[in-house]
């Protein structure tokens, strides 16, 4: 594209993607290239003077198994808070996208943003009013079912499911949703009239046309969760230590910053890794 | 293949009422129109009788079995659409197997019928590609290979041809002809293109706000509109201003009629016309160059006139003089009021 352009529109461009650019480079490119360096130090500068340069917070991660333990254990959650997203979250987008229309579709809409509107923390801690014993969850279900449930799910991997869940759900149904709408309602007309099914449709038609969003939607979810440390401390209590977690006591607990930046690009980097992985897939979906 | 018969249908969406009571019957392997203006109705009459829709009172039938209640999917149809709907996610194969994959032929069974559907499109080398690689007259192809691959009992078509550009749109005509004639699939489609209509068809509907206003071969339907509407809406029409019909030769009584011709029927001359021809008085406003056609705009007792015909067979004569409008008797419609 580059190639077609002359001088003033050069320039013109250079102009218009400058503050976005430099916008990255002091928000973003400098924070990380300063955490790089931090990682690689034995100490913090501030701390005294006697810092050097040292590989140590990288070898801790082999050397300490708990830290893979507990890099395995979030990426487990990730995945698991993504399956989840995915089952609710898809079907509510077709749903969204294909049978509502009209004001019942903006009111829906509505509903499915709402949780960005509220801030976390008090989304976190209105869960953990639901959630606890003899909550709101507990005392709903005792009053409609017959029988006297003990259910008690606070401080539990469930806990942590269900509050990442709830946070991350939109992703996937926006993503999701947007990829859906996209589809010509003439595709689903053509494939029924040659007899196609509705499962046929979705299978053949939709789940294929539409799987560049929902992946997107994963990949939103995903990284963020394996990285989260505000559900699984809250919600989790003792059960709720994670890689997150673990990176974030490194920083306000033990103030081993090396070690937390360490842990943080050892994260990035595993992270990195997996969506290479899963890029051709990712663009095998586009076609 | 088989023949459809719509009787007494009736579709509304709220309050409008889409269709109104229509009654017409489709032969086994016609070539079938509907027309007519934006909102009509004539999309909405194919697509209840693909199954979109469900009417709310009246019987289709296609073949001998009722099917106003069973969905699309079980009707066993096959339907084109306006913008093709070709599947982005699968080869120019795929798509036209999806039908037969649908039904559970077997692979050797798909593939061979794929085969023969894209041969008689004439698209056999352009199996694996996707719709995209395509052209817009391939895509069209494509829709139609993949809508007649299952032989199914009828083919609707909803304005197959809009999307193409003119000299595209009359070969596609051709070949839509041919195909239909040599699979003689009872064909329905839908145009708002009365010159497609007249060109394609053997049979004609005409639909005016949810109904039927006539039914019939193309002929018949342009040289005997049975009312001002159809008359208008099949090409020009000049009508004879009631003022003037006394020295004309009309071809019945004109209580309750109305008569009009048709801008080819029509000669003009500075000479009065010897008699035994139709002939009327005007003032030349406007010679319109087309290429081989052209067409005058007349003033005819203050009713603009149009007169189409070949470029030199029309007189050299300056805006504004006085002229004579002719034409034989037999060239006049009589059109109820």
């Amino acid at each position: 594209m580059a190639g077609t352009l002359n001088m003033t529109d050069r320039r013109r461009l250079a102009m218009l993607l400058t503050p976005a650019y430099l916008w990255l480079l002091i928000a973003v490119f400098l924070p990380l290239a300063a955490m790089l360096f931090f990682s690689f130090l034995t100490k913090m500068p501030q701390d005294g003077p006697d810092w050097a340069i040292t590989l140590d917070n990288y070898s801790a991660f082999l050397t300490n198994p708990t830290y893979g333990t507990l890099l395995i254990k979030s990426l487990q959650l990730g995945m698991i808070v993504s399956v989840i997203c995915v089952i609710i979250g898809y079907p509510c987008a077709l749903v969204l996208a294909k049978s509502i229309k009209g004001r019942a579709r903006e009111a829906l809409f509505l509903m499915v943003i709402l949780p960005f509107w509220s801030n976390s923390l008090v989304r976190i801690f209105s869960w953990a009013i639901v959630l606890r014993g003899n909550g709101v969850l507990e005392l709903t279900l005792n009053a409609v079912l017959p029988f006297d449930l003990n259910l008690n799910l606070m401080f539990t991997t469930h806990a942590v499911v269900i509050g990442l869940v709830h946070s991350y759900l939109p992703y996937v149904i926006l993503t999701s949703y947007l990829a859906l709408q996209a589809i010509d309602d003439d595709l689903i007309d053509a494939a029924r009239s040659m007899g196609a099914s509705k499962l046929t449709i979705l299978r053949r038609l939709l789940l294929p046309l539409s799987l560049p969003g929902l992946l997107a939607g994963v990949v939103l979810v995903f990284v963020p969760v394996v990285g989260s440390f505000m559900e699984p401390r809250i919600l989790g209590g003792r059960m709720g230590t994670y890689y997150g977690t673990l990176i974030e006591d490194q920083f306000v607990a033990v103030y081993n910053w090396p070690l937390g930046a360490a842990l943080s690009f050892i994260l990035l980097a595993v992270v990195l890794v997996i969506l290479a992985v899963a890029s051709p897939v990712l663009k095998g979906a586009r076609t | 293949m088989s023949q459809v018969e719509v009787s007494h249908v009736t579709k509304r969406f709220g309050t409008m009422t889409a269709l109104d009571d229509v009654t017409i019957n489709f032969t086994d392997g016609g070539f079938f129109a509907l027309l007519g203006p934006s909102g009509s109705g004539k999309t909405t009459l194919l697509r209840t009788i693909a199954g979109f829709y469900f009417p709310e009172s009246g019987t289709i039938r296609i073949g001998d079995i009722a099917v106003q209640k069973v969905p699309v999917e079980k009707r066993d149809i096959g339907m084109m659409f306006q913008n093709y709907a070709l599947f982005p996610n699968m080869s120019v194969a795929d798509n036209v197997g999806f039908g037969l994959r649908v039904r559970k032929v077997s692979r050797n069974e798909e593939a061979r019928r794929v085969a023969e559907a894209l041969e008689l499109v004439q698209l056999g080398a352009f199996a694996a590609r996707r719709p995209q690689q395509l052209s817009g007259g391939q895509r069209q192809r494509v829709a139609l290979a993949r809508a007649i691959v299952t032989k199914p009992k009828v083919l609707l078509l909803d304005e197959p041809l809009s999307a193409l550009d003119k000299t595209l749109r009359v070969d596609m005509q051709i070949e839509l002809k041919r195909i239909q004639r040599e699979i003689g699939i009872t064909t329905i489609f839908v145009t708002h293109d009365q010159e497609e209509a007249l060109t394609l068809a053997d049979q004609i509907g005409i639909l005016k706000a949810g109904r039927i206003v006539q039914v019939g071969a193309p002929r018949d339907v342009y040289d005997h509109p049975v009312d001002a509407f159809t008359a208008g809406f099949l090409g020009d029409a000049n009508w004879v201003p009631d003022s003037a019909m006394s020295g004309l030769t009309l071809p019945r009584e004109p209580d309750g009629f109305r008569f009009a011709t048709r801008p080819e029927m029509l000669t003009i001359s500075q000479d009065r016309p010897a008699p035994g021809t139709n002939s009327l008085p005007g003032k030349l406003k406007q010679r319109i160059f087309a290429g081989t056609m052209a067409t005058c705009i007349v003033d005819v007792n203050g009713e603009s006139w149009k007169l189409t015909a070949r470029d030199r067979d029309i007189p050299q004569i300056a805006a504004n003089d006085d002229v004579w409008i002719s034409w034989v008797p037999r060239d006049t419609m009589a059109v109820p009021r």
